[in-house]
């Protein structure tokens, strides 16, 4: 019967926590606290808190018993993700600025300056 | 004389789940390839409208808070299904079921809004990206609606047993995983696309 009741608890912290981060990072772009690279960085920090959030709370990946097989496999993916993501913005800048045509340098190099991909 | 089978059929399970939790992590990697796509693309408007001119963070706010409640309330019908109350397991799955549905009746609708405004997937590389990342996360809700429905079906045909409770925790599994893949959709394409 605890067992149950502090399950209701995990999903019900899980879920206000939850409305919070996204209503904060909700508010945050619509009303331009920051700007620039910061609101990336402060829009990727809460999402990745909200991750977190829900793993723990909604998925319960922190109350795995035995080998925590769940948990590795988790942090696999992550490193996987973070690889491929990171790795391809990274190709991809240095691509658009060695690789253009005369021309369009200027065009990318603006992107660039404006800190888009 | 059941004890051993039952540890067996157990085990077997366990390894069922831990199978599909091994194909959600996959699936991550498939959306984090759409995600750097979309992100090394979002640029390339093709003179076209960009995210800004596009979205509308109010009405993605809506689905957002659609998908999450639906997150939440699909947990209280696994709390339910645990303790065995088969009634108001089906209950908390139709709304679940519900918000699951209102949350695709929105996305589809922002996307035929966007295609009869004229900026379908083949206008720029940016709304090519754009559709295939929120168009594969919105393939995934559908068949978790289908998954959701047959789930209360067969649970009123027949009775909640360890079988079928362990089918709605890899449901549980796949349907969180999928609100994970919108918050990260919420913030990159939309809230950073309008602000930046």
């Amino acid at each position: 019967m605890k067992n149950h009741k502090s399950n209701l608890m995990n999903y019900i912290t899980g879920y206000i926590l939850s409305i919070l981060a996204t209503l904060a990072a909700f508010i945050i772009a619509k009303e331009s606290l920051v700007s620039g690279w910061i609101l990336v960085y402060v829009i990727l920090s809460i999402a990745i808190l909200q991750l977190v959030v829900q793993a723990v709370f909604f998925l319960h990946l922190s109350e795995e018993d035995g080998p925590k097989l769940n948990l590795t496999t988790f942090y696999f993916m992550i490193m996987v993700v973070s690889i491929l993501v990171v790795g391809s913005l990274w190709i991809m800048k240095n691509l658009d600025y060695n690789m253009m045509p005369e021309q369009q340098n200027q065009h990318m190099l603006d992107q660039y300056n404006e800190g888009g991909f | 004389m059941t004890k051993p089978h039952t540890t067996n059929h157990e085990q077997s399970l366990d390894k069922a789940k831990f199978g599909f939790w091994v194909y959600v992590m996959t699936d991550c990697v498939l959306f984090a390839t759409l995600f750097a796509t979309y992100a090394v693309l979002r640029n390339n408007t093709a003179e076209g409208p960009s995210a800004k001119d596009l979205f509308s963070l109010n009405f993605v706010l809506l689905e957002t808070m659609l998908l999450l409640t639906s997150s939440f309330t699909y947990g209280l019908a696994l709390i339910f299904a645990k303790q065995n109350n088969k009634k108001m397991t089906i209950n908390w799955l139709t709304i679940t079921a519900m918000l699951g549905l209102s949350f695709l009746a929105m996305e589809l609708y922002e996307f035929n809004h966007l295609i009869t405004e004229g900026h379908a997937w083949s206008a720029s590389a940016f709304l090519s990206a754009y559709f295939t990342l929120v168009g594969t996360h919105g393939l995934h809700i559908i068949i978790g609606l289908i998954w959701i429905f047959v789930s209360i079906f067969r649970l009123k045909q027949g009775t909640l047993n360890i079988k079928n409770n362990n089918s709605l925790t890899m449901l549980g599994i796949f349907w969180h995983f999928l609100d994970i893949i919108w918050i990260f959709i919420f913030s990159f394409v939309y809230l950073i696309g309008v602000a930046l």
